[in-house]
């Protein structure tokens, strides 16, 4: 391994940034350190680039002790990339990069064969080369986050240490960064990059350790640590964790928590096609709602979200009719449910039946609508006056007011039992 | 071009104008001298180290003392009066105009790349005002400063002063910059108290010590020259072989740490030969302002923010630079006994400096 936290802890001004933090990172490995502003995530880095020593525990980067290292021996090991770089005179490009071969170079002896090589091959990897006679302050952040980065290519340590890279940039200037980062790492490197965005963080990250109020809060591959409400405990919020289709890597998307979760009803059901009944069945999930889902065609959208998720489905085989288990099976779960929504259901000939079925869980029905009923209704005139039933006996919302009705027809739904309260998660368990 | 050769060549045709100028100043004044004349006599009055010859000395444990004996290299016929203006009143007056030139262009240097401020100059955390405090006591109280002169009390104040900054500036090891920027504002506000009230009660000395603070140059001697150039030379030179760690400083502490430069060894040490050698040139010049601020804004406009470059013809060109305005100061008002340098250059420099701040070549902070 490359780099060996031990019990770490490390304070600042008096205040324990860091506490008890135990984490290896192996040869040629990307992590990503995420967690919220204030987690320890900059303190963390730099502890493992010798900036700051340990208040306990211990920082080994190649089996060395960092703490005991002179800033030229540990520059030897660990190369960092800052956000960004202010220059009160302006260097250019070239000698920029150069400036990652001072821990090689001795005093007075010019620049030898190796220095000048691993400095053209630093400017050649990251595409800079033909910004090497620019003055850094004339070239746009995107190019000068490049030359950050060739500087550190340039300095030759086994292990990178990038404090928030992407920060600043565009989104095709933070993908070109992380691109670069993975080259590195191909190359045998060590990465580890503090990174703000769960969605890029899991997409170009191996391995991510999340950070939160100076401990750690979970640890392993990107899916993983990003499933299972360890978002909602870092950042305290209501996420919503799916897998983007184009990328194949989770998605992460915060979501706003203007609804309390606890005045929502526990249990919700939903019917409903596309996007609009994902959109529903994520929110309602990550706001910790037991959610139940169906009847749905099977390999959709809504079947494969909910498989993801973890939530009760009930599917039909594309285009077939309902049968008489699918009706039972639906008024079943909207009986369970406290509160139903219909959302943006496609109806056809074969399940306009469910809309009869509904209609017994109205008043505690949010219908919710974003494309035209008539676009989506391939069964005439009697499912729309069934349809149309169902809209006036339950409560109509926008795809993002449905929250809020949810919560109307909770109150409404009364005579549950009051909500029990889920065990409060601790941040740092594991 | 490469780097090297970029620098000999800036570095060489710098020399060439430092001697010019030389020349130039040592054959005006109220006596015109050829400029072939000056040159020989120039030569004649260089000298190499030849042997030690022990002296005796008062002092009861010691019976004698080293001293370095020098023989000339050259012996041209020249006229005695004109060798003797040159060489023992022109000459130690441009001698020493070009250490002190040197040694501030090069503190200023430092300092605008230390403190990452272009506005900062060698005399930031006080060194100049710790001088102005010795000199001024030794002018005005003789008494309170028997043992020094008023070089040794003036280089006291000066490194004193510096070090008492850096002092309060650290904590735990570590001197933060912008303390040290404000330490240094606030003990030079109180120097500067102190100073008044020196002057207030200086009595006759008054005339003498508010001359040496405008900075001066007209009573120069080969001895002045003895104490400021060896303390030039060498500070500007070992200077000079941390040029890398300076320009690795200039993207932030933090960072130079991460690129190998132990941050608060390398601070102290900069700082401590910047200070000394700004130190000695105020010693013996008083306070002449602005060359170390201007002159290498100038430089960095023509070479570059590279201190491998930027140090040796910044050095070179303080020395011309504050030749040549000592020369103006010297002959170009001659209805006025005494004009101090210091004036020279400040009514010179700020609206150079002001100039360029309108064409935006010195950046805002």
């Amino acid at each position: 391994m490359t780099v060996e936290l031990r019990e770490l802890s490390v304070s600042l001004g008096g205040v324990d940034v860091l506490r008890g933090v135990d984490w290896t990172v192996d040869r040629g490995e990307f992590v990503g350190l995420v967690g919220p502003n204030g987690a320890g995530k900059t303190t963390l880095l730099r502890t493992v680039s010798g900036l700051l020593e340990p208040a306990a525990g211990t920082v080994h980067v190649d089996g060395e002790d960092v703490a005991a290292l002179s800033a030229r021996e540990s520059s030897r090991l660990v190369a960092v990339v800052p956000q960004t770089t202010h220059l009160a005179f302006p260097f250019d490009v070239r000698r920029i990069v150069e400036m990652g071969r001072n821990p090689h170079r001795s005093r007075f002896s010019p620049p030898t064969p190796a220095d000048r090589a691993a400095v053209d091959r630093a400017l050649a990897m990251t595409r800079t080369a033909e910004l090497a006679d620019r003055p850094i302050d004339e070239v746009s952040g995107g190019e000068r986050q490049r030359v950050l980065l060739a500087r550190a290519v340039a300095q030759e340590t086994p292990v990178v240490l990038l404090d928030e890279p992407t920060a600043s940039l565009d989104v095709n200037h933070q993908i070109e960064t992380l691109e670069l980062v993975r080259e590195l790492v191909a190359e045998g490197r060590t990465a580890v990059a503090a990174i703000h965005d769960l969605g890029l963080a899991a997409r170009y990250c191996d391995r991510l350790l999340v950070l939160a109020d100076g401990g750690v809060l979970a640890r392993g591959p990107p899916e993983e640590v990003l499933a299972g409400g360890t978002v909602e405990r870092a950042f305290d919020v209501p996420a919503a964790v799916t897998t983007d289709a184009i990328t194949d890597s989770p998605a992460v998307r915060a979501l706003s928590p203007a609804v309390d979760p606890t005045e929502l009803p526990d249990a919700v059901h939903v019917v409903g096609s596309g996007p609009t009944a994902v959109g529903i069945l994520t929110r309602l999930d990550a706001l910790g709602v037991d959610v139940s889902a169906g009847p749905v065609p099977a390999g959709g959208a809504v079947a494969e979200t909910a498989r993801e998720l973890g939530v009760d489905v009930r599917t039909v085989e594309p285009f077939s009719p309902l049968g008489r288990a699918d009706l039972e099976s639906l008024d079943g779960d909207v009986d369970r449910a406290g509160a139903t929504v219909l959302a943006d259901l496609e109806v056809g000939t074969g399940n306009q039946l469910a809309l009869e079925t509904l209609a017994d869980a109205a008043p505690a029905l949010v219908v919710v609508e974003r494309r035209p009923f008539e676009e989506r209704n391939h069964a005439g005139d009697r499912a729309a006056e069934r349809y149309g039933r169902l809209r006036r006996e339950g409560v109509e919302a926008g795809p993002r007011g449905v929250l809020e009705a949810l919560v109307r027809v909770g109150g409404a739904s009364a005579g549950r039992p009051p909500p029990e309260l889920p065990d409060e998660p601790r941040p740092g368990d594991d | 071009m490469d780097r090297p050769t970029r620098t000999l060549r800036w570095s060489a045709g710098l020399a060439a104008l430092l001697v010019a100028v030389v020349v130039a100043s040592a054959a005006v004044g109220s006596v015109r001298i050829d400029p072939v004349t000056v040159a020989k006599v120039t030569l004649n009055a260089a000298v190499v180290p030849s042997g030690i010859e022990w002296t005796a000395t008062d002092l009861p444990a010691v019976e004698a003392r080293p001293t370095a004996t020098y023989s000339p290299v050259f012996s041209f016929e020249v006229p005695d009066a004109a060798a003797t203006i040159v060489a023992d009143v022109r000459l130690p007056r441009i001698a020493l105009a070009a250490t002190v030139g040197l040694s501030l262009a090069v503190a200023g240097t430092v300092m605008q790349g230390f403190f990452r401020n272009p506005l900062a100059d060698p005399s930031i955390i006080g060194v100049s005002t710790g001088a102005a405090a010795g000199a001024v006591a030794a002018i005005a109280f003789p008494a309170l400063v028997p043992f020094a002169g008023l070089h040794l009390s003036a280089f006291v104040g000066a490194v004193g002063t510096a070090f008492l900054v850096y002092a309060i500036a650290t904590e735990g090891g570590r001197t933060p910059v912008a303390t040290l920027l404000l330490a240094g504002i606030a003990v030079q506000a109180f120097l500067g108290a102190l100073i008044s009230y020196m002057l207030v009660h200086s009595g006759d000395g008054l005339r003498e010590a508010v001359v040496w603070m405008m900075g001066h140059l007209h009573a120069s001697t080969w001895g002045d020259v003895r104490f400021a150039l060896p303390v030039a030379l060498v500070g500007s030179l070992v200077l000079a072989g941390f040029s890398r760690e300076l320009n690795v400083l200039l993207l932030g502490e933090e960072e130079a740490h991460h690129l190998g430069v132990n941050v608060e060894r390398t601070k102290l040490l900069l700082l401590a030969l910047a200070s000394v050698i700004t130190a000695a040139g105020v010693a013996v010049a008083g306070v002449i302002g602005f060359v170390g601020l201007v002159v290498p804004h100038v430089m960095r406009l023509l070479v570059g923010p590279d201190h491998r470059i930027l140090l040796p013809t910044s050095a070179l060109a303080g020395a011309s630079f504050l030749v040549a305005t000592d020369t103006v100061a010297r002959v170009g008002a001659f209805s006025l006994p005494v004009v101090p340098v210091g004036i020279v250059t400040a009514a010179l420099g700020a609206p150079f400096f002001l100039y360029l701040l309108k064409k935006r070549e010195v950046h805002a902070l």
